[in-house]
């Protein structure tokens, strides 16, 4: 058994890989290639899930070299479930994007499976890379793909928000890497559990943590280095946005997660979580009154994801406190990112089919829609009852444990905030859903007969209809969560 | 004059290339500037590795940082290569090298 | 899962899988989507009746449990107080259904409509039958959830404007429940619902008891209507008369003064909170939340509106009753749970009967109105007596209860509210009856509808009203609703 779960590690990051290099190939036959591929790597995660949870954390030393020089990939219940959170919204964004890309140009559709499978790629690497190294490598592959990505349509808007997150997303990871390299220079090791087990609270140290820190911060798009995000994720395709919103950023955001858990836990007693927990709190206000302002549905939805990050940031102070219960802190922060990655999707998947059927997604255009577009209107209500934390949703179980976390702790401010970041939601998600419910008459619509494509209406739904079901999987998941997750203490080191 | 040995001499030089090409990212519109400016970044970078590599100078230097480096450069050449497509488009579509935000 | 679990599962089934079904159902098919929420609405009667035979003779514990997170279950179980609550509801979604496909004969949407209403009786079947709080705040939400899309049922401006209101206010409410919620569990672990109270282990906290309670209070006073959170009602009343009674007498503000009754009863237990000294505000603000609805029902001249006033304040009765220390007032409290749905529904059937039939819609135009349509007007005055407190309608037994359960527990000014109040009542119905039945008509009716009225829109005020008489007349036999909620007394108070 131990020999198969290996092999499923090579094979989450060689699947995707090898559809990318079909669908480049045979452009003609690339959304049936991409459709099969996506099929295959969601069994591949679903195989790997079942053999971690069978047999505990898993490392795989691909070809036999081992560290130093060599690649290590390992899964355990946190990369294991970042791996399940991408698989399920790739698969829905896959099917998605049959529809989407079916009718528009052949140029767009050769081009967007290899990006996506090959961000799909990059993506399970990064989330079982095991040195600090081969995190930087995924990161960069991670966001030239989702560059890429963001500039295929083509239009002024699009080509520039690609160009501004290029900019933004290289000078992250340069960050990033020289934080890598000072690391190396005052320890001397690249893997995450060998540099923990000898880090402690120096200079060095803290210098690398605070690069490593911005650089992250930046791809992560926390407030206020979020400038780049709206423009990037409201002009890309649709299927692009969704992939983008809910699963890009927490592809840097795991990476934080994870080395502040292990390599910088010396840290854990400086002031440096409480400045992230800060500007996580100016992301919740800033983004939700923003949301609260733009005019179209993907710009909200957009400045949306700018303030749900901020949750994610929100408790790192607990997360890094002995006194805290660390093991529910992380809970209710990864709870947060899968509820976010589903509700998010569904979000702008809804967007997408509203923009795909009116010819433009001002909030203004879909008066009445909830007649004529009856699937999309409850895709967009039931991920935004996710977005509010809502019961019965995934979104409000990830709530209810950083709420519990946060008044256990006595962080008073940080249920204020969760809970105004909550109110303010309701009100972004009502501007979208309350016009749609106006009784107008057909000759004041926007559009007498909307049409969306069946699997584009249907994976938005599945998709928000999931950030429902997971209110009801809180036990499975967390379950999963405690294997062989290493969170170290500033003591321990 | 203070006695600077060989690595701690390259550590300062990366990080102050590091930082003139941070500053030119931020202070410059125009995107070729841009991703020079970011190239100039990834050099500092690598200075530092092969600082790292160096170590206190007694001894063989440690190859790791030499993989590494070379790693960095590939993916540094892969992102020079989008980043100057991109702004080919932007100044096709655009008719400007600047991004809109960042014009006058 | 054994058929005990089941049962409190399939109450709450059997209004959500017609709902999930009637959403699908093409607009035009009627037949079929009526056949659906009445097959729904029996099977409910069904299961109820077999549960409530099951907890009258204390033998058997109907509890279903479904773990949510370590620590956290979903609990739904079937007590004495819970199935109070569901009886009144499961009854009255039945006769409102039919009044509702009479109502909507011509409406837009009423797939959408009638799902939706499917939805909230199951939401609030959960909350009636939620074994701990978690559960209970989880169906609250629900419920604010799935009564929203009936309040902007017409679309109109004024409608959207008043489910602004009304969500703003609930989920504000919502929020602050779930704040003591999540706190209370922190201080207590997690809070089963318990007769007699569920926090006795707790020690000290005396603040965070005492803050959580006002949480506790606002989150559920919002949908009880407690003044000063009460505005929302009147505003709502903007949506179709089915969904008024909905709002008023099945679902929602029930909701929250049964959440005011669980939450004193059985998560703090009346000795507790007692101790804590939280009732005697609650007093107060349940006393003058009677009066100030009251006051303001006298001046209104839209008949849906003074009804949405005389709710406010009637509603006020039942957290009256729970936070008199004692139980003769408690039963008053319990009893006018379903005294005032019973009457209220009445009301709003007839108002909603005149407008359709009539176009009649304010106090002002109902001169004559006796004779044109005198079944409906007549179930009215049940209803508007009742409301008073004549005898021998249900609204005096409620009334004399909490009238001598004040007097047992030393508040004896409540005394005075209550006649306060019933003077009130009488200033706003009695001209209307008087109007009704002794003054002839002025005018043309303004929208008047030819042919007779609709069956479907007459039949069930009389029933209700018929019941509302039956209720007062038979208090004291075997097996009537006082007898049920002494039972309820005798469990929760005497344990």
């Amino acid at each position: 058994m131990i020999l198969e779960s290996e092999i499923w590690l090579a094979l989450v990051v060689l699947l995707p890989l090898a559809g990318a290099i079909l669908t480049f190939m045979a452009p003609r036959y690339a959304p049936q290639i991409g459709t099969v591929s996506g099929v295959i790597v969601f069994g591949a995660v679903v195989a790997l899930t079942l053999a971690v949870v069978e047999s505990d954390a898993t490392r795989l030393t691909v070809g036999g070299w081992g560290a130093p020089l060599g690649i290590d990939l390992v899964a355990d219940g946190l990369s294991t479930l970042m791996l399940l959170m991408t698989a399920v919204v790739g698969l829905a964004i896959t099917a998605y994007a049959v529809g989407y890309f079916g009718e528009s140009s052949a140029h767009k559709r050769a081009y967007f499976w290899p990006l996506w499978l090959f961000l799909w790629a990059s993506m399970n690497a990064l989330f079982l890379s095991g040195d600090v190294f081969n995190l930087y490598v995924t990161l960069e592959l991670l966001s030239l793909a989702a560059v890429a990505l963001t500039a295929l349509v083509g239009q002024p808007a699009a080509v520039q928000a690609a160009m501004r997150y290029m900019l933004v997303g290289l000078a992250g990871s340069l960050m990033y890497l020289m934080g890598v390299a000072f690391l190396y220079a005052e320890i001397g090791v690249l893997d995450i559990m060998a540099l923990a087990s000898v880090s402690e609270a120096t200079p060095p140290v803290f210098v690398s943590a605070a690069l490593i820190t911005a650089g992250l911060m930046m791809k992560t798009a926390l407030f206020p280095l979020h400038f780049w995000l709206p423009p990037a994720h409201a002009n890309a395709a649709a299927p692009v946005s969704a992939l983008l919103s809910a699963l890009v950023v927490k592809g840097s955001f795991y990476i934080l997660l994870r080395l502040w858990l292990t390599v910088f836990a010396p840290l854990g007693d400086t002031f440096a979580p409480y400045v992230l927990s800060a500007l996580g709190i100016g992301a919740i206000i800033w983004g939700s009154i923003q949301a609260l302002r733009q005019p179209s549905i993907k710009l909200l939805v957009a400045y949306s994801t700018v303030a749900q990050l901020g949750y994610l940031f929100l408790l790192i102070p607990l997360l890094m406190d002995d006194g805290a219960d660390r093991q529910a802190v992380l809970s209710g922060i990864v709870y947060f990112m899968i509820a976010h990655a589903m509700a998010k999707s569904a979000a702008f998947l809804s967007a997408g089919n509203i923009l795909h059927a009116l010819g433009n997604d001002r909030i203004t255009s879909i008066i009445g829609m909830s007649r004529k577009m009856p699937l999309t209107i409850t895709a967009f209500a039931l991920a935004g009852i996710s977005l509010v934390a809502l019961p019965p949703s995934a979104g409000f179980i990830a709530k209810w444990l950083l709420l519990n976390e946060a008044i256990d702790g006595g962080q008073w401010l940080l249920v204020v905030v969760i809970i105004a970041g909550g109110l303010l939601a309701a009100g972004y998600v009502m501007r979208v859903v309350g016009p749609a419910f106006r009784q107008v008459a057909d000759d004041q619509l926007a559009v007498a007969n909307p049409v969306v494509p069946a699997s584009m209406a249907w994976s938005a739904l599945g998709l928000a209809i999931l950030a429902i079901v997971l209110g009801f999987t809180g036990v499975y998941l967390l379950d999963v969560l405690d294997i062989g997750v290493v969170i170290l203490t500033g003591g321990e080191a | 004059m203070i006695d600077l040995d060989t690595g701690t001499f390259y550590m300062l030089v990366g990080t102050v290339l590091f930082g003139i090409g941070f500053y030119g990212l931020i202070a410059y519109p125009h995107l070729l500037r841009k991703i020079l400016a970011m190239n100039i970044m990834g050099i500092g970078v690598f200075m530092i590795f092969i600082a790292a590599a160096y170590g206190s100078g007694e001894g063989d230097p440690d190859p790791v940082p030499h993989a590494l480096v070379i790693t960095g450069i590939v993916v540094a050449v892969c992102a020079t290569g989008l980043a100057l497509s991109l702004a080919v488009q932007v100044q096709a579509l655009t008719g400007s090298p600047k991004l809109d935000a960042d014009k006058e | 899962m054994t058929w005990e679990s089941f049962l409190p599962v399939a109450i709450v089934l059997s209004s959500m899988i017609p709902g999930l079904i009637i959403f699908w159902i093409p607009e035009k098919q009627s037949q079929w989507r009526t056949g659906v929420n009445l097959l729904g609405a029996v099977v409910k009667l069904v299961f109820i009746a077999i549960v409530m035979a099951g907890v009258w003779r204390g033998d058997t514990e109907y509890e279903a449990r479904l773990s949510l997170l370590p620590d956290l279950d979903l609990v739904l179980r079937a007590d004495g107080l819970g199935l109070l609550f569901v009886v009144l509801s499961g009854t009255l979604w039945l006769v409102t259904t039919i009044y509702a496909i009479g109502y909507l004969e011509h409406s837009h949407s009423r797939s959408r409509f009638f799902a939706f209403f499917s939805l909230c009786v199951s939401a609030t079947m959960g909350i009636a039958l939620a074994g701990n709080l978690f559960t209970f705040l989880i169906f609250y939400e629900l419920l604010t959830i799935c009564t929203y899309p009936l309040v902007i049922h017409n679309g109109t401006d004024e409608a959207m404007g008043g489910g602004r209101t009304y969500l703003a206010y609930t989920l504000t409410g919502g929020v602050a429940l779930l704040v003591g919620v999540v706190w209370l569990s922190v201080i207590a672990g997690p809070v089963e619902f318990t007769d007699g109270g569920a926090l006795g282990h707790v020690e000290g906290h005396v603040t965070a008891l005492t803050v959580i309670f006002a949480l506790f209070m606002i989150g559920t006073g919002v949908k009880a209507a407690i003044f000063p959170m009460h505005g929302w009602l009147p505003r709502a009343m903007v949506a179709p008369a089915p969904v008024s009674a909905l709002l008023h007498a099945v679902a929602v503000v029930k909701a929250g003064a049964f959440g005011v009754s669980r939450i004193v009863i059985d998560v703090y237990g009346v000795d507790l909170a007692q101790s804590l000294n939280l009732l005697l505000p609650l007093l107060i603000a349940a006393c003058t939340t009677v009066i100030v609805g009251s006051v303001l029902a006298v001046f209104q001249d839209d008949l849906k509106r003074r009804l949405a006033y005389s709710t406010v304040s009637q509603v006020s009765y039942v957290v009256m009753g729970v936070a008199i220390f004692g139980p003769i007032g408690a039963a008053g409290g319990l009893l006018h749970l379903v005294h005032q749905g019973v009457m209220k529904i009445t009301l709003f059937f007839g108002a909603g009967a005149f407008a359709e039939t009539l176009g009649v819609k304010k106090v002002s135009q109902m001169n004559g109105i006796g004779s044109r349509m005198p079944w409906t007007m007549a179930a009215f005055t049940v209803g508007a007596l009742g409301m008073i407190g004549v005898p021998p309608v249900a609204g005096f037994i409620s009334k004399w209860y909490l009238g001598t359960g004040a007097i047992a527990a030393d508040v004896d000014w409540v005394v005075l509210v209550l006649l306060g109040s019933s003077l009130l009542n009488a200033i706003y119905f009695l001209p209307i009856l008087y109007r009704a039945w002794f003054l002839p008509q002025i005018d043309e009716w303004p929208h008047e509808e030819p042919g007779p009225a609709n069956w479907m829109l007459v039949a069930p005020p009389v029933v209700t009203a018929v019941a509302a008489l039956l209720l007062g007349v038979f208090a004291s036999a075997d097996f009537s609703l006082l007898s049920w909620v002494e039972l309820i007394i005798e469990r929760e108070y005497m344990p």
